[in-house]
């Protein structure tokens, strides 16, 4: 029997539902969908509260990624897809969420999203996806002031670091902190495009550099590369990173070494911003449909 | 008079020799971690096409990336003067030329006397280069000749929305999900790096004739999307790979 090949770049799939919270005690009860090009989650809120998630990677098409990451928060409930009053549709997917009332930009969920799970302190939230990068500028009230992407190339996303995790046969999980046992940093990889940054890497191996040296340069040039990003939008405390690469603590703390402070630390699953910017909109428009219906 | 001209590529290196105004020799080698073995190697190659042996070759240009590292060269050329050089010996009538290797993309403007007037260059992406369609090959586990053919017997063009070729492999496997034709894939890809080129020697402007070189130029699904996105038939030239080699190996002949 053929083995078969691992797939090191593979993240877990998770859901949660929160142990406090009695829905039915609940007034309006509110959910976002985040169809990234990577992953999807979608979010329950019960007055504004995180009541239940999932977080799962995104399938071929982007109706029934909604469909799974929803049913999977779910799960745990007794909730129905009818008891939900209103929900709001974000990412690369938006417009397809079959659930959905309506779409919003990821650009503005995030934002909104960032400061219920970092507090009203952020000012600038860097959210580093699957396949885009964004650093955005927000108000206490989470709203959006200013914002510069990168969705035209993978260089600082989460599909180059799952490139190379492949590469290097490490799991997704452990390249960051394998890439901080290094004693001294070395030079970042030059390359800009993730092709050719692999092509250097391969490189490196035959010159007899370990794994987490070559980790190091990599993790070492994607901060750089969404430090650029960050300097040009005007960076400012607080700070929080969003998305999958909040969780690699070797991008995390090069990026803060090159700004000279530290990111606020997550109280939640970083990837869950987005689903969690667009379940507090969601909540703002049940309630002004209900005004409106007198 | 016997010279030689040695283009150290990204990918590979290539060796010219030639005997008053002909070609008598070349050779080919994987760039190696060892660039001065990889070299040598082409080098011995081209040697024993032309039945001579390294004390015959009068005098050594080289070009390409590595040109500083080659071994034997007394004289050196910038990659982008050894196309102009090379493609206008080959055709002096070619005002234009395309060359796109494993990792990257010119355009080249040449004068009347084959001097290289102007250039445009994609050397920080792969989306513009060969390194492209090889990788949207193996996404489609196919040999990449047999994945270039498929593109000419495509009946549809269908868009390609990602411009990076890590980007472009996830919607290549989400084509391929979809069941979309292998052959409107092939196109969709081919389609797609030819944009790139084009816009690119948009920049210093396009005139005939116009000769394409480079490892790519063997790729006729490459090809065929770069006539009908330049509305004009390329010149792909015999062994579209080694120009600039000749490039250099005239550099050393003095001319």
């Amino acid at each position: 029997m053929a083995e078969e090949k691992k797939e090191y770049w593979r993240w877990l799939e998770s859901n949660w539902t929160s142990p406090d919270i009695d829905w039915k005690k609940g007034d309006v009860i509110s959910a976002g969908v985040d169809v990234g090009s990577v992953s999807t989650q979608a979010v329950i809120m019960v007055d504004g509260q995180l009541y239940a998630y999932a977080n799962m990677r995104t399938g071929s098409d982007s109706p029934n990624s909604a469909r799974n990451a929803f049913a999977k928060a779910l799960e745990n409930t007794d909730l129905t897809e009818k008891d939900v009053e209103y929900c709001v549709g974000t990412g690369y997917g938006r417009v397809n969420v079959p659930m959905a009332q309506r779409a919003i930009t990821e650009i503005a969920c995030h934002a909104r999203g960032a400061n219920f799970m970092y507090g009203p302190t952020v000012r600038t939230v860097l959210d580093m996806g699957g396949q885009d990068c964004k650093a955005i500028r927000i108000d206490d009230k989470g709203k959006v002031e200013s914002f510069l992407m990168n969705d035209k190339c993978a260089a600082g996303t989460g599909r180059g670091m799952e490139v190379f995790s492949d590469l290097l046969t490490v799991s997704i999980n452990e390249v960051g902190a394998m890439s901080l046992e290094v004693e001294v940093e070395p030079e970042p990889v030059s390359s800009t495009c993730v092709i050719f940054a692999k092509t250097e890497a391969t490189g490196l191996l035959r010159q007899g550099w370990p794994k987490n040296k070559v980790l190091a340069a990599y993790c070492r040039a994607m901060a750089g590369r969404v430090n650029e990003l960050l300097q040009r939008v005007g960076v400012e405390k607080d700070f929080a990173i969003t998305g999958g690469i909040a969780k690699n603590k070797g991008v995390v703390t090069r990026i803060e070494t090159l700004l000279g402070f530290t990111a606020l630390p997550p109280k939640y699953d970083t990837q869950l911003a987005g689903a969690v910017g667009a379940a507090l909109f969601a909540k703002g428009l049940a309630e002004k449909e209900r005004k409106a219906k007198g | 008079m016997i010279t030689a001209g040695i283009d150290l590529g990204a990918k590979t290196v290539k060796v010219v020799i030639l005997k008053d105004e002909k070609v008598i020799g070349r050779g080919i080698a994987v760039t190696g971690l060892d660039q001065k073995e990889s070299a040598e190697k082409a080098f011995a190659g081209a040697l024993q096409e032309a039945k001579l042996e390294l004390k015959d070759i009068e005098k050594v240009a080289a070009t390409g990336v590595g040109r500083t590292e080659a071994p034997y060269a007394t004289a050196h050329i910038t990659e982008v003067g050894a196309d102009a050089k090379g493609a206008f010996f080959l055709n002096p009538a070619v005002r234009t030329v395309i060359d796109v290797g494993g990792e990257e993309g010119r355009g080249i403007k040449c004068s009347a006397e084959g001097r290289a007037l102007d250039f445009a260059i994609n050397e920080k992406c792969a989306a513009g280069a060969g390194a492209f369609t090889e990788a949207m090959a193996r996404a489609l586990e196919r040999p990449l000749v047999e994945f270039a053919k498929l593109a000419l017997s495509s009946t549809k063009s269908i868009p390609m929305n990602a411009q990076c070729a890590v980007f472009a492999e996830s919607e290549v496997v989400s084509l391929i999900h979809a069941k979309t034709p292998h052959e409107d894939i092939s196109r969709a890809v081919h389609d797609s790096i030819a944009d790139r080129i084009i816009s690119m020697v948009r920049r210093v402007g396009i005139e005939k004739e116009v000769m394409l070189i480079g490892g790519v130029a063997y790729n006729v699904g490459f090809v065929n999307s770069l006539n009908r996105g330049l509305n004009l038939e390329v010149v792909v030239p015999d062994h579209p790979e080694y120009v600039g080699a000749l490039g250099a190996a005239l550099t050393a002949a003095g001319k």
